[in-house]
Order: C-alpha cells, then sequence, then structure tokens
C-alpha cells in the first residue's frame, strides 16, 4: 500500500467519523413521488457508551450563543463597601454561588454565572463584578427577577417526618415549619475557632427581639433542628443542644474555613452577600437570532456554492478536487464544533464564512505554483511537488499573523486588558479553527487526492 | 514582459489619497459615531404595527415624557429602534406599557443597556489589542525580512488599510447612521491580519527574483513579482469577496455592517499589497537613491 493511499484511508476514516457527528439528530425530508407524498426521517445514533464502567453519553447538538436563541445577559457590579478587603473575594464567590443556585431552581438551561474583578492600574482591585448569562431568558424583567435582590433568610423548625421523609427531597423540606425568626433578628454573624478544637465555627447573634423568639424556639425544642433557609433553600441545618436565652449561638460541625466564612457571609447579608447593581444588561429576543442565522446560513451555502463554481471554472479537474477538500473542511468543521461544545454566535457564522474564503486560499497558491512550474517545462510529478513545498512557505508565512489576531480576539488567558466580550471571542473561534483545518484540507487533503487520483493525462488546463 | 505596472508608482498614492480626503471630510462631519458599546447608554427595539404613526415628531415627543431619548429610527423590517442614556429595566417597561396603548401589541425584540465604565474599559481595551497586535506583526515582519525597506512599507500598507477602514465607516455614518461598535475592532484586527498576509506573498516573490537575477533593479523585479502573483491574489481574493458578498446581500440584519466591514477590509487589503506597499518600497528606494547621489 503506497503512502498516499494510507493517507487517503486515514482521511476517509477521518470524514466518516467527523460526517456522523456533524449530521443532525434528526432530519426530516418531505418526498412527492407518484402523486404520493410523504416524508422520510433519518436519525442519528445517540453515543451511548460504557467504557470501563464510565458511562459516556453525548447526543451531539451545536451549541448556539444568547443571540442566536435569544436571551438575556446581565454585568453585575457587587458593591463592597461594607465588606473587610480580606473577606471581599470570598463574598464574591457566595454571591455568585447563591445567583447560580437560583437560575439553577429556575431551570434555565445551562446558565453562565461567571465572577470577575477588575484591577486598577496600581495591581489593587477595582471593581468585583459577576456576569450571567441566561439563555431563552429573553424578557430582561424576568431574569433580574431570577438574579434576585429580595431573597429570603429565614429559620424553620423540623416537625415530625413523614416517612416519605427519608427517601425524598421535597418531603424532607416539606417537614420544616416557618418559625417567626427571620434574617432581619440576626444582627450578625462571624466565624469563631472552637476553644477545645481549634476548627472554625459560625457564631450568631441576634438582636433583643430575636434574642427574645430564639430563647423561646431553643427552649421548647432541645435535639431538634432549626434549619436555616435562604430563599427557601437549606443553608445549614444545626440541631438545638441546650437553651440558649442571652441571643450568642454557635454552630460546630465539619466545616473548612473558607466554608465557614461563606456561610457567615450569607448569613451576615441575609439575602445576597453583597448589594449588586446592574451595570450591563443585553437581552435579545428569539426572532431577531432566528431569522438573522436563517438568512446568514443561506447566504453561506450560497456562497460555498459561488466558490465551489469558481474553482472548478478556474482549475479544472484540479478544482473539482480542492471542493472536495473544502466540502471535507466543512464536515470537519461543524464536528469539532459539536465534539468541544463551541458556541455558536453570529459573529462566529461571519467567521465561519470568512474562512471558507481562506480555505481555498492555499489551493489557489499551490495549483498556481503548479502552473508556473509546468510553464517552466517541468514533468507533472515533479512540478505537483515543487509546487507544494514552495508554496507552504507562503502558506505558513500568511496564516500565523491571522492565527495571532485570532487569539488576540478569543484571549484565551482571561487577560483583563484585552477583550471579553462573547460575540468577539466567537468570531475569534471560529477564525482560529477555520485557518487550522483549512491548512489540513488545503494542503493534505488535497495533496493527497492529486496524488491518488490525477494523472499528467487528464491535466489539461 | 513589457507591461510596467510601477513606471509612474507615485499615481497609486493619489488613489489613496482621494479616499484619505473624502474620509477625512466625512470623519470631520461627524460621521464616526461610536455605539453605545462605547459611549454607554440604552438601545430599545420593538416590533409594532409601525403604520398606525402619524409622524414621528409626535412619537418622540410622547416618549421623551417618559424617557429622555437620544434618537428614534424606524427601520425596514418595521421595527422602532430607540436610543437614549443609560435607563434601568423599569424605564424600559414603561416606554413599552405606554407604546402599547396607542399601537396595541409591542414584542420587545432587543434591549441593551451599557453603563459608562463599561465603555470606557472596552475603548482601552480596544487600543490595546490594536496596538498588541499591530506590534506582533511588525515585530514577524522586521524578522521576515531583516531589511528595514520591506518591514516598514508593509506596515504602512497595514495601517492604510486600517485607515481606509475608517473613512468607509465614517461616510457610511453619514449615509446610513452606521455606527463603530465592538464587531466593528473585530474587523479592524481582521484587516490587520490580512493585509500582511498579501503583502508577505508579494514581497517573498520580490525576494526570490532578485536572489535569482540580482542585477534586476528593484522596480522590474517588483513588476515581475505582481504579474507573478497576480492571479493568485486576486483569485483569492475572489473567494473570500463572493464569500462575504452573499453574507452582506442575503445575510442576517445583524451581521451586516460587520460583513461590510470585514468586505471593504479584504478588498483594500489586496489592493494595497500591490499598489500601497510596493509603490512605498519603491519611493524608499528612489529617494534613497538621490540621497546618496546629493552627497
Amino acid at each position: 500500500m503506497s503512502s498516499a493511499l494510507k493517507r487517503y484511508l486515514f482521511i476517509l476514516f477521518c470524514v466518516i467519523v467527523a460526517a456522523l457527528i456533524a449530521f443532525p439528530t434528526e432530519l426530516k425530508l418531505p418526498y412527492n413521488l407518484f402523486n404520493r407524498s410523504g416524508e422520510v426521517t433519518f436519525k442519528r445514533p445517540v453515543v451511548d457508551l460504557e467504557i470501563f464502567g464510565t458511562r459516556y453519553t453525548r447526543d451531539f447538538t451545536l451549541k448556539q450563543g444568547l443571540d442566536i436563541q435569544g436571551g438575556t445577559q446581565i454585568v453585575l457590579r457587587a458593591d463592597m463597601s461594607n465588606i473587610p478587603a480580606e473577606d471581599r473575594e470570598t463574598a464574591l464567590e457566595s454571591t455568585r454561588q447563591v445567583i447560580l443556585r437560583r437560575v439553577d431552581l429556575y431551570g434555565v438551561n445551562e446558565p453562565v454565572v461567571q465572577s470577575s474583578t477588575i484591577r486598577q492600574a496600581n495591581g489593587q482591585i477595582g471593581e468585583f463584578r459577576i456576569t450571567v448569562e441566561l439563555a431563552g431568558v429573553s424578557d430582561p424583567t424576568e431574569a433580574l427577577e431570577l438574579i434576585g435582590t429580595t431573597a429570603q433568610l429565614d429559620f424553620r423548625l423540623q416537625g415530625i417526618a413523614s416517612p416519605e421523609a427519608t427517601v425524598s427531597a421535597i418531603a424532607f423540606l416539606q417537614s420544616f415549619e416557618p418559625t417567626e425568626l427571620s434574617g432581619a433578628d440576626l444582627k450578625r454573624s462571624s466565624v469563631q475557632f472552637d476553644q477545645q478544637t481549634g476548627t472554625p465555627v459560625v457564631s450568631l447573634e441576634f438582636n433583643p427581639e430575636g434574642t427574645k423568639k430564639f430563647a423561646d424556639i431553643t427552649k421548647d425544642n432541645v435535639n431538634g433542628v432549626l434549619g436555616i433557609f435562604l430563599d427557601g433553600y437549606p443553608l445549614m441545618l444545626p440541631r438545638i443542644n441546650v437553651p440558649i436565652i442571652d441571643g450568642r449561638a454557635i454552630i460546630t460541625g465539619e466545616f473548612g474555613l473558607e466554608e465557614a466564612k461563606n456561610l457567615s457571609i450569607q448569613l451576615n447579608a441575609g439575602a445576597l452577600p453583597v448589594p449588586i447593581e446592574v451595570i450591563e444588561q443585553r437581552s435579545i429576543g428569539a426572532s431577531l437570532g432566528q431569522e438573522s442565522i436563517r438568512n446568514s446560513v443561506r447566504a453561506g451555502v450560497i456562497g460555498i456554492g459561488l466558490v465551489m463554481t469558481f474553482m472548478v471554472l478556474l482549475y479544472g479537474w484540479k478544482g473539482v478536487f480542492a471542493d472536495i477538500a473544502l466540502l471535507v473542511y466543512a464536515i470537519l468543521t461543524i464536528a469539532i464544533y459539536k465534539l468541544f461544545s463551541i458556541t455558536l454566535t453570529l459573529p462566529g457564522i461571519a467567521g465561519m464564512l470568512l474562512s471558507v474564503g481562506m480555505a481555498v486560499d492555499a489551493n489557489i497558491l499551490i495549483f498556481e505554483r503548479m502552473k508556473e512550474e509546468l510553464r517552466n517545462g517541468k514533468p507533472f510529478e515533479l512540478a505537483m511537488k515543487l509546487g507544494f513545498g514552495r508554496a507552504w512557505d507562503s502558506i505558513k508565512d500568511a496564516n500565523l499573523a491571522t492565527i495571532f489576531t485570532s487569539l488576540v480576539l478569543i484571549n484565551p488567558l482571561n487577560l483583563p486588558f484585552l477583550n471579553t466580550s462573547g460575540l468577539v471571542r466567537g468570531f475569534g473561534v471560529t477564525l482560529l479553527i477555520g485557518v487550522l483545518i483549512s491548512l489540513f484540507t488545503g494542503v493534505i487533503v488535497t495533496r493527497t487526492l492529486l496524488r491518488l487520483f490525477l494523472k499528467e493525462h487528464s491535466l489539461t488546463k | 514582459m513589457t507591461a510596467h505596472i510601477f513606471k509612474h508608482y507615485w499615481l497609486y498614492f493619489t488613489t489613496s489619497l482621494a479616499v484619505f480626503v473624502v474620509g477625512l471630510v466625512m470623519i470631520a462631519q461627524g460621521g464616526l459615531k461610536p455605539s453605545i458599546d462605547f459611549s454607554g447608554g440604552s438601545v430599545l427595539e420593538v416590533k409594532m404595527d409601525v403604520s398606525k404613526i402619524n409622524s414621528s415628531q409626535e412619537l418622540e415627543e410622547r416618549i421623551d415624557k417618559i424617557v429622555d431619548i437620544s434618537s428614534l429610527q424606524l427601520t425596514s423590517q418595521k421595527t422602532l429602534i430607540l436610543k437614549s442614556k443609560s435607563i434601568a429595566n423599569e424605564q424600559k417597561d414603561a416606554v413599552v406599557a405606554d407604546l402599547g396603548t396607542e399601537f396595541g401589541t409591542v414584542e420587545m425584540i432587543r434591549f441593551e443597556t451599557v453603563g459608562p465604565v463599561i465603555g470606557r474599559e472596552l475603548l482601552l481595551k480596544t487600543v490595546f489589542s490594536v496596538l498588541i497586535v499591530s506590534m506582533v506583526i511588525m515585530l514577524y515582519v522586521m524578522n521576515q525580512f531583516k531589511d528595514l525597506r520591506y518591514g516598514v512599507s508593509a506596515i504602512l500598507a497595514m495601517l492604510h488599510d486600517t485607515f481606509v477602514l475608517f473613512c468607509a465607516f465614517a461616510l457610511l455614518g453619514v449615509l446610513y447612521n452606521v455606527e463603530i461598535d465592538a464587531l466593528f475592532v473585530t474587523a479592524v484586527l481582521t484587516t490587520l491580519s490580512f493585509s500582511v498576509h498579501d503583502t508577505i506573498v508579494t514581497f517573498d516573490r520580490i525576494r526570490e527574483i532578485r536572489k535569482k537575477e540580482p542585477n534586476i533593479t528593484i522596480k522590474e523585479a517588483s513588476n515581475k513579482a505582481v504579474l507573478q502573483t497576480l492571479s493568485r491574489s486576486l483569485n483569492n481574493s475572489l473567494t473570500i469577496i463572493i464569500m462575504l458578498a452573499t453574507l452582506v446581500l442575503l445575510g442576517g440584519t445583524t451581521l451586516r455592517w460587520f460583513a461590510v466591514a470585514l468586505l471593504v477590509g479584504s478588498i483594500t487589503g489586496t489592493y494595497s499589497s500591490t499598489f500601497t506597499a510596493i509603490p512605498l518600497l519603491l519611493l524608499w528606494d528612489d529617494v534613497a537613491k538621490r540621497w546618496s547621489k546629493g552627497k
């Protein structure tokens, strides 16, 4: 088996695997034949493997960005003025967790909640931010309510547990009954250390009214569980060991210092650990994105068709092979998107289409070189070898600049002084993937195809 | 071959000069309009029965009572776009509710609010990324050619392309109120890399020819190189132009101006590698010769 054939088989294998991944989960084709119409449905099998006891399930779908499927992106600024400097990062993290839990409970599909700090020129942290992306929630009012500034901290007593409570989480939570004690009665909470064991504990201190309520509850319910709930979700479930009448309680447990700090911050604020304020908000209705993506995909298909025709008109048979390489490029691109769950945005689609235009560049460079070498009287085999070899230097040089630019746009290291906008990143990612794949298809795939299928005599152009 | 593309190479500078003059006039007219990405503010786009609008002046006065809007625009997709200083969600709800009493169903298509801090940050980030990309490309080109003349010419051509892009958008700003947003900046950065892409290929060829034929003048070498690479440059640019042009003509409305920016960038990038970078190289050569003669 020649090396070209081996390479060809390898490429064929890659393409088949990629095509399987790239194929839509379900493709419905309506037909109309001899007055009998109907629909054929092709289905792609869902990957469901068990490798060494680990189950691996993936149904490869394209992930759509907020600008396509509609949704809301909100950037919040956390007001840290009342938090001591050393606790600020913990406070930011627990705010993030509270928000993440809320949007999770609400059932938003794959919510993104990220915290970030913006440093000033002197290296000090200037601002604490949280970015929330909610796909499918295109009503900003709904989104803002979801993130919420009106959370409730309250204390609930565990009543007589029903038998299901041990097996069902909902029944377990329902077994808690509200008390009169709420976040408003709490004066402050802090982290202390147990004098005997040295482990961190969370202390609570109630205001006069709270002290009275707390004393009543603890007197009547020794050995009962007094759960602390945030937004109806249990934060801690401490047991009452002794009646506490002075309004000072200590919660011991198996928590580390960070966890204790986190709990204490959440208790202090009652709701979100720190007050938050909206500084940027973008809501896109689903209809806008859907219209745009339909048109852009159609434009892309027409554009690819035109480029393919152009290549055949210019380079004849060689153009056909370049076109095959271009199709391989398209299949590989979609497969890589699905494989690495890359989010597709509208600028990303522009980047993809742009890289199609660039993908044939390598072919054009090579074919033009080959033409020249043939004109200089070199035999076909040698002309091809020289064409590929000489063109490679130019291809490499020319693409390096694009690769670097796309890296600056993607900002993979999350450098604070470079772009962090999702749309710009979306474009950068597709451009980078496009250039890399096009190097593979434009050079290796085309060369293999030419070597195997194109003989000198068939070359008239 | 006898064709002399660069006999009167300075003529090519006049084309660029004409574009620059038009561009500068447009910039002076306030053609470069920053979007809320940079300036901060709010944009609200709603879909409603726009045929019920009697006069946009009346409508503007009506909305101004709730929120002080800076512009009101009817689009070809029968939507209404309102722009204002940064407003809160409640104020937007009030506007939508008010429009509802007059025009029936009002569907919110998008609502974007950018605080002034974010806008300033983006501006800084933009300047940084443009500086970083051009610096690295500069170092790369310098290292590639090890000859100051080639490097400087390539970089001047690249700056030329960036400026052409700004001129084009200043013109579009005056004609169609097109704004400069984060995606425009992305297009500028992409143009930077495009621009050197073609220039490197042409310059590579000039050096190759001069190595093979040491007696040839730089002008003749350039002429030969361009004739040899012309079909490649044109064909390659044509495929990119085909893709971008279909996207401009048929693609979604949200992407249109981004695609236009990329299209302008790729056209000027192709033009400049032949008709700006090489003439600059020749000009340098001529000036240097005259300089040494004068001494």
